[in-house]
């Protein structure tokens, strides 16, 4: 029996392309769901209704299944994230050396919670259960870059430092 | 490829290892790594050229240990380490003791300390001592010599045996007899079965599972296929946190080399054994330690766990059985076949054989990782390898097993560290984070702290995990605003208990141990956050004189 090659999207929008080979690479197999959720994700940037709807579609899922996978694990996000994301680990060595500290002045400096994006969608600010360098505690991961033993105004500092490389920009 | 030829590999590699009299190793793991130890190779390579030293090579490894004193090189000659080795700390390494032959006394670490000679390394033996992305350096170190006794001398009986005998139990916390577990599944009669490799180290504070898939993947891949040939298994799993994305390089790296030398795949070192090992990917959720939450996530469902027994030794993945062990466990294997079941058992305690690695991380000096004998004071842990607290601070406690774990105050600091001494205090093993506190962390704040965890991890399936880690939470944030009474604090006892009696699974049963273990010991921390209770008295009215 052969499985039908899943079509491409109606919309043309060649990322569906990527997407179809990673699901290939699966054989459609639905036990893959995690395997495809995490390529969707690194492909489109995360995982809108209608990603998931084709998902669903392609692996012969309920997409009661797929959408439950989906926000089932932090790792998906289900929203754009902003252009930048400070990804501050709020693990327990980090904790016990002043985590609690760097978050509260974040919060402050961005006027979002974490797990939240700032209106103008500059910002993403996440907590990370651990990173593993509890070593260097506390630690982030800003913008894919970590930073170690971080202070509060160093962390308040890149925020500013986004923001005015933003005004750059537009100037 | 035959034992033979691989034999001759690691003869090869170790004749081209020879012919190099400049080994520098600079460690290459997230911890060092995040701080600047990419610039500290480029400085190195450049000095070394522009200087003109020939037969030097330098190379990235695993990690060292010492995370706090990044990044770390080491040259191979004499064993020398040396700390904060940035840009230009290399070129002075490079003129000074490449060149000159002296080493660099100021950025020398003491490798008598007690840091490194009070540490027993099994695990940890090829971390920082080899490339990780060269499979000829782990077969060069011995490797896959393992399982080519196992294929060629074993039966798979006696592969069994041998873990066994050696005494080997599960380090991802419980402490399962790992034999045990291998010979109930190999007993089982199935067209098909698994191994899984638990890598999803969710405990915050946790690194050490970490640590050996980036400095020793193949170590992994070899107790994987050991374990295969044991049970009878011909397909693993390697389940993989998603916040770990060297690790994963490095594992999508060693099964692509371990399959094109015939280590892995079809007809292993030309025997009659079939095993392939894939990786999944995890993402993010901590119920997915707990092994059938694992089973079902590898499935591509929701990972939440399901009733024991049948446990999946007898029924896991798709149904088949299914050998699961974390990832220090499967490290220990190798060393079990090779040096013998007796070797082993006679490193640690009796009923707690062989090593532990521990995340030494909080308010110590030596942050890092380390291997000790099972059975040490936890006092030497943290004063002779840890170093104690950092000048100021005073110890107040220790911290393992995360979330599932408890705080061991300074009254207990002498107890031996294993299976059963750390259960006699309300705290668990783990998988090896140990966080210190010292007086400026208030025990109500960590107990509320790991109480939020578990209630945001919690899946949500059994309701005393659902609905009684938010209650749990509710009372200690109550408490911790000052709002409570000595009535919470019965309540929240009371509530622990329950919680922990009736849940589902791991995650449930132990997420009260924080708020147990710091009420037991530090509760004067609670009452003195309590509000007095008002007690109701009636006005006092005037009595109508009778007379």
């Amino acid at each position: 029996m052969s499985r039908e090659a899943p079509s491409t999207h109606p919309s043309g929008d060649n990322r569906f392309k990527l997407l179809d080979r990673a699901i290939n690479a699966h054989q459609g197999d639905g036990h893959a769901l995690i395997e495809v959720l995490h390529a969707a994700q690194g492909i489109f940037g995360y995982l809108e209704e209608d990603l998931l709807i084709y998902i669903a579609r392609a692996l012969k899922r309920p997409l009661s299944q797929v959408y439950g996978v989906a926000t089932f694990y932090n790792f998906f996000r289900l929203k754009p994230a902003g252009r930048h994301t400070f990804v501050l680990c709020t693990g327990t060595a980090c904790y016990v050396k002043g985590a609690d500290r760097l978050q509260k002045a974040l919060e402050h400096r961005c006027a979002v919670r974490f797990g939240e994006t700032t209106p103008d969608g500059a910002v993403s600010l996440v907590a990370a259960r651990c990173v593993g360098s509890c070593g260097l505690a506390p630690v982030a991961v800003i913008d894919d870059e970590v930073a170690a033993r971080l202070t509060e105004q160093e962390a308040v500092a890149r925020v500013d430092a986004w923001a005015a490389a933003a005004e750059e920009v537009t100037r | 490829m035959t034992v033979e030829e691989l034999r001759e590999l690691a003869e090869q590699e170790q004749a081209r290892q020879a012919q190099i009299r400049h080994r520098v190793l600079y460690c290459a793991a997230a911890g060092c790594a995040s701080c600047g130890s990419l610039g500290t190779r480029d400085a190195l390579k450049q000095s070394i050229t522009a200087r003109g030293i020939e037969a030097a090579e330098v190379v990235g490894t695993g990690c060292m240990g010492l995370c706090g004193e990044g990044p770390l090189v080491k040259v191979a000659a004499g064993d020398v380490l040396y700390k904060r080795v940035d840009a230009a700390a290399a070129d002075r390494l490079v003129e000074q003791h490449l060149a000159g032959g002296q080493p660099v006394g100021d950025l020398q670490l003491d490798t008598s300390a007690p840091f490194f000679a009070e540490q027993v390394k099994v695990v940890l033996e090829n971390c920082g001592r080899i490339d990780a992305t060269r499979i000829e350096e782990y077969i060069a170190v011995g490797g896959y010599e393992a399982l080519a006794r196992a294929l060629t001398e074993l039966k798979p009986a006696g592969v069994v045996d041998e873990i066994r005998k050696s005494g080997l139990r599960g380090r991802g916390g419980a402490g399962y007899p790992t034999g045990l577990k291998w010979d109930i599944a190999r007993k089982v009669q199935a067209e098909q079965k698994y191994i899984v490799c638990n890598a999803d180290e969710g405990d915050p504070g946790a690194f050490m599972d970490r640590s050996v898939l980036e400095g020793d993947p193949h170590r992994v891949l070899e107790g994987m296929a050991i374990a295969g040939y044991a049970i009878g298994a011909t397909q693993g799993y390697v389940y993989v946190r998603a916040e770990y994305p060297l690790a994963i390089e490095r594992l999508k790296l060693a099964i692509r080399q371990a399959e094109r030398h015939g280590v892995l795949g079809s007809r292993i070192l030309e025997s009659g054994f079939n095993f392939r090992i894939d990786l999944r990917i995890g993402a993010g959720a901590f119920v997915c330690g707990e092994e059938t939450a694992l089973l079902r996530s590898i499935e591509g469902r929701r990972g939440r766990p399901r009733p024991r027994p049948p446990y999946p030794s007898e029924r896991g993945l798709f149904g088949m059985p299914t050998v699961i062990n974390n990832v220090e466990t499967l490290a220990n294997v190798a060393p079990i076949i090779n040096r013998g079941s007796a070797w082993f058992a006679g490193i640690g305690t009796p009923r707690s054989t062989g090593t532990k690695v521990f995340a030494l991380a909080g308010k110590i000096r030596n942050t890092g990782l380390i291997e000790v004998p099972m059975g040490i004071p936890l006092r030497r842990i943290i004063f002779d390898i840890g170093g104690g607290p950092p000048a100021g601070a005073t110890f107040k406690a220790a911290q393992t097993g995360g979330p599932s774990g408890g705080c061991i105050p300074a009254e207990h600091l002498d107890l031996p560290v294993d299976y059963e001494s750390l259960a006699t205090v309300g705290s668990i093993m783990g998988s090896g984070g140990l966080i210190v506190m010292d007086s400026t962390s208030n025990m109500v704040d960590v107990a509320r702290f790991f109480m939020e965890f578990s209630r945001d991890e919690s899946c949500g399936k059994c309701i005393p995990c659902r609905v009684g880690t938010v209650h749990l939470h509710g009372l200690l944030e109550k408490i911790a605003r000052g709002e409570g009474t000595a009535d919470d604090v019965a309540l929240l006892e009371e509530l622990c208990v329950m919680v922990k009696d009736t849940s589902l699974c791991g995650l449930g049963q132990s997420a009260p141990n924080p708020v147990l273990s710091t009420l037991r010991f530090f509760r004067p921390e609670y009452d003195a956050l309590l509000r007095p209770v008002e007690v109701f008295t009636p006005a006092a009215t005037k009595t109508t004189d009778p007379a």
